[in-house]
């Protein structure tokens, strides 16, 4: 593990837009604990009390209360030099402090996994802002594990677990898409650290069970790598095989960019096959326990496994209703069945797909296995085609838009 | 967490069931109140669902949940800002003395009036704005009109409440009649004058919004720090509603400004006629309009002496504006306080008891609060690139009421004689011609996303929602 650059600590600074907002006092009412005040000018928030408690944003008739910067602690900015703004600065680029903070191990592993789109795209605008990398390598958080459940048959040919890791009193704030750091106890043969690995959480913001400070993870036993070879995966096996009670060490949380939209009436096009599924889940749940609120947009899924009893999540998904969620399951080793694959789904289902890449409203996830990406983005290509859409032009503004984000492994 | 209780015919975290005769009681104004929504209301929109802002609890969290509401379905109700245990009165004679839960009987008639004029603004607005819809420059717009219709309708009902609550049979017929007085009727008026002028276009909603709603601000604020307990947490959650229409008002005129800027940087001109040939409102126009209801509301606040607000002050039934946060005595008996007479044809200060001069203090905060936005709008021109300016009129301009009214001020301040005033009136008040011109611009535009020629979209939505949603469904 390298870990000889000190850690710079970064937090989300909590900033009000002085050209939106237009001095009506009433977040500096709400505020529990008097982190905001106000001069002649500009109303402002003090990075020193804001505990993020969020308590202001709500009230506040204007949206100028949600902003939020990245700053690295040491360089907060001060009461004082908000009160001189007539506009937000722009998020500043932290340069090697903001790098050094996310390991550089951590860096490479998102940056392969988002290659496929041409690396990180923007998140949805309406995404909640993140929290990353609160816990470092040099100090993770402890977690408790809480549950360890078989997703898959006992005679399915891989065992998918779903893992419940509870923080107890610390602070480990997630949003759905974002990852989380495991580091496997113990030294490899070579008397070094494991590297760490990182996993999609899989339950919503508010936790597995809701007002509880867990997350859930989605964990396949690696017992073969990507070319067939028998190798035993240090920290699925190691995950896999916790007990209640065990305690795990937890960097992060990581990501910026794989997030879910948070305006009504957005849609979600869903893409994924095995463990790929978390993320998926994470969002399917957040929008499910959201139901009441009646938000619009649609939520559309393409799930692809070997067969039924391999597909995590196959049970619950199967319980949620028609209108909450359009389900699409691909099967590929289902004997006397042809093989099936996600994007031969997508294809089929070309109508409503073209229709929610046209949605502006509609972001867009992938997630899964390397092999997905190119078949889906054939899929995509030939819809296009069909529908007198350009793939390619197509491609770069659903980027730019933060409406198209692709994580694979 | 507080909740509002919405099983009941009104919604309310008062404990209303626990008090049948005073549910009993609203429960027989309610309907004479939906009566006078269906009256004066909004007109022509009683069927439209809109997305409205309705309050699920007092709490930060609870009490912004939107949803599409036909109005005279909204949840009109009885919310109370949580209480403040062990509150003690912090100004006047009583200082230190615990809050009253209850009206002392000394003190009686001049809560009530206080309530009953407060509560008397309310209704009011929404008489003045009710043809406003018909000539909405977008859905945004019309729905932010519906919300603070609405929400003047709920500030009605909160001032019902003290009144059914805590005046007996005074308070019923007071309520009674709260419904029964119009904006600008001449027989049965509303009581302050700003509220029986007409609202006629949308420039002079926001100028309104801006400048009168920001008055309900400060009465508010001062209202807040009452002794007596129940005045000041109604009137704290009405607060946090006031400043969406504070809102409204702000970036109303700023997109005004904003296409106004626009067009006179493509036509590279300042010449009015040319701007309004383009279908935009002039700045000097948008100045006579902002001199206007700057001045009609600067005297809202009273006469500059006046022993009712020392009364008012010295009992502790209204406070200053922030009198938490001030640091002296907060019981002013030797403090003065300097006001504007005129003396020789010049404005002078001069030194008068601050108790007697409350409500030039409330004035005087006011201005400071308006001023600062004014310098917003500014920054519109600014951005623009553009070197004009608004200015702010001085508070001596065209006052009707206060030991000024009977002297005639230029914007800039200077005392000027009545052939003065008559020869420049017409560049400094909002004339016919202006008005006739504003409502020419008025035409109806109801597509989502589109907006009339005059004014700019917004920055962004209401609730995160985009700019082009269905705010209003018509039916």
């Amino acid at each position: 593990m390298n870990t000889e650059a000190a850690p710079v600590e970064v937090i989300r600074q909590h900033l009000i837009d002085p050209e939106i907002c237009i001095r009506c006092n009433t977040c500096e009412e709400t505020c529990p604990v008097k982190a905001i005040t106000h001069d002649g000018r500009n109303y402002v928030v003090d990075a020193a009390i804001c505990n993020g408690c969020n308590a202001c944003i709500s009230p506040c008739p204007t949206g100028s209360i949600d902003n939020w910067r990245q700053v690295a602690r040491t360089r907060v900015y001060s009461v004082d030099e908000q009160f001189t703004w007539d506009s937000l600065p722009a998020q500043e680029d932290l340069g090697p402090a903001g790098d050094a903070d996310i390991p550089q191990e951590i860096a490479r592993i998102t940056d392969e996994a988002s290659a496929g789109q041409g690396g990180a795209a923007a998140a949805p605008w309406s995404a909640e802002k993140p929290y990353v990398n609160l816990h470092t390598l040099a100090q993770p958080a402890l977690a408790t594990v809480t549950g360890n459940f078989a997703l898959t048959a006992a005679n399915a040919s891989s065992d998918i677990r779903h893992l419940v890791l509870d923080f107890g009193a610390t602070a480990f704030p997630v949003l759905e898409g974002q990852t989380i750091g495991i580091v496997p106890p113990g030294t490899d043969a070579q008397g070094r650290p494991h590297h760490v690995r990182l996993y999609s959480v899989a339950s919503p913001r508010e936790g597995e069970r809701p007002g509880y400070n867990n997350v859930a993870l989605t964990v396949k036993r690696v017992v073969a790598d990507h070319a067939g070879q028998a190798v035993q995966g240090v920290a699925s096996n190691y995950l896999c095989d916790l007990a209640k009670a065990d305690t795990v060490h937890v960097v992060g949380p990581f990501g910026t960019s794989f997030l879910m939209p948070n305006h009504p009436a957005s849609s979600l096009l869903m893409i994924c096959t095995g463990t790929g599924s978390a993320p998926m889940r994470a969002m399917t749940e957040r929008r499910r326990r959201r139901i009441e609120q009646k938000e619009g947009g649609e939520l559309m899924l393409f799930f692809g496994a070997r067969a039924a009893e391999e597909l995590p999540y196959f049970g619950p998904l199967q319980k949620l209703q028609r209108d909450f969620i359009d389900i699409n399951f691909a099967f590929s080793r289902v004997p006397g069945q042809p093989r099936q694959y996600v994007q031969d789904l997508i294809r089929r289902r070309g109508d409503d797909v073209a229709r929610l890449l046209r949605d502006d409203h509609c972001y867009i996830y992938v997630c899964g296995l390397r092999g997905m990406e190119e078949g889906v983005a054939e899929a995509f290509r030939e819809i296009c085609r069909q529908q007198g859409m350009d793939w390619e032009a197509l491609l770069p503004d659903l980027r730019a838009k933060g409406r198209y984000h692709l994580e694979t492994y | 967490m507080s909740t509002i209780n919405y099983s009941e015919i009104i919604p309310n975290n008062v404990d209303l069931a626990g008090d049948r005769a005073l549910q009993r009681a609203l429960e027989q104004w309610q309907p004479n109140f939906l009566k006078w929504w269906g009256d004066m209301g909004p007109e022509g929109s009683q069927n439209f669902d809109v997305y409205l802002r309705t309050a699920v609890s007092v709490e930060p969290g609870g009490w912004a949940h939107f949803d599409h509401v036909k109005m005279p379905d909204y949840r009109w109700g009885i919310f109370l800002a949580p209480s403040e245990a062990e509150r003690k009165i912090h100004f006047g004679e009583h200082l230190g003395e615990p809050a009253w839960q209850d009206v002392p009987g000394e003190h009686r008639a001049n809560l009530r009036r206080i309530i009953v004029t407060q509560g008397d603004t309310e209704p009011a607005s929404v008489e003045q704005q009710r043809h406003l819809g018909l000539t909405c420059p977008s859905q945004y717009d019309l729905r932010n009109l519906f919300q603070v219709n609405v929400e003047e309708g709920r500030h009605l009902w909160a001032m019902v409440y003290l009144l059914h609550r805590y005046f007996g049979r005074d308070g019923r017929e007071e309520a009674e009649e709260l419904l029964q007085r119009r904006s600008g009727d001449t027989d049965n008026p509303r009581i302050l004058g700003a509220f029986n002028e007409q609202t006629p276009d949308w420039l002079a909603l926001f100028m309104f919004t801006y400048f009168t709603d920001r008055d309900g601000k400060f009465q508010l604020c001062a209202l807040a720090e009452s002794s007596f307990d129940p005045l000041a947490r109604t009137t704290r959650f009405m607060l946090t509603e006031e400043a969406h229409h504070m809102f409204v008002g702000e970036s109303g005129v700023a997109r005004v400004l904003q296409r106004t800027c626009e067009v006179m940087k493509r036509l590279a001109s300042d010449d009015s006629a040319r701007i309004r040939a383009e279908g935009a409102i002039d700045l000097p126009t948008i100045q006579r309009y902002l001199n206007f209801h700057f001045s009609v509301t600067v005297d809202l606040f009273g006469a500059d002496q006046s022993s009712n607000a020392a009364t008012f002050y010295n009992a502790g039934l209204k406070g200053r504006f922030e009198e938490r946060k001030r640091a002296d005595d907060h019981r002013l008996q030797d403090v003065h306080y300097p006001i504007l007479e005129a003396v020789d044809g010049h404005l002078v200060e001069r030194q008068a008891p601050m108790l007697n001069a409350l409500n030039e203090v409330l004035r005087d905060d006011y201005i400071k609060d308006s001023v600062s936005g004014i310098g917003r709008w500014n920054k519109v021109m600014e951005k623009a690139g553009l070197p004009h300016r608004l200015n702010v009129p001085h508070k001596a301009f065209n006052r009707k009421i206060g030991t000024l009214a009977n002297t005639r001020v230029a914007p800039d301040g200077r005392v000027v004689s009545a052939a003065e005033w008559a020869a420049h009136e017409h560049e400094w008040l909002a004339t016919p011609e202006d008005r006739a011109f504003v409502a020419s611009l008025m035409g109806r535009v109801v597509e989502p996303g589109k907006f009339a020629h005059w004014i700019a979209p917004p920055n962004m939505g209401i609730n995160k929602q985009p700019v082009d949603f269905s705010y209003v469904r018509f039916n």
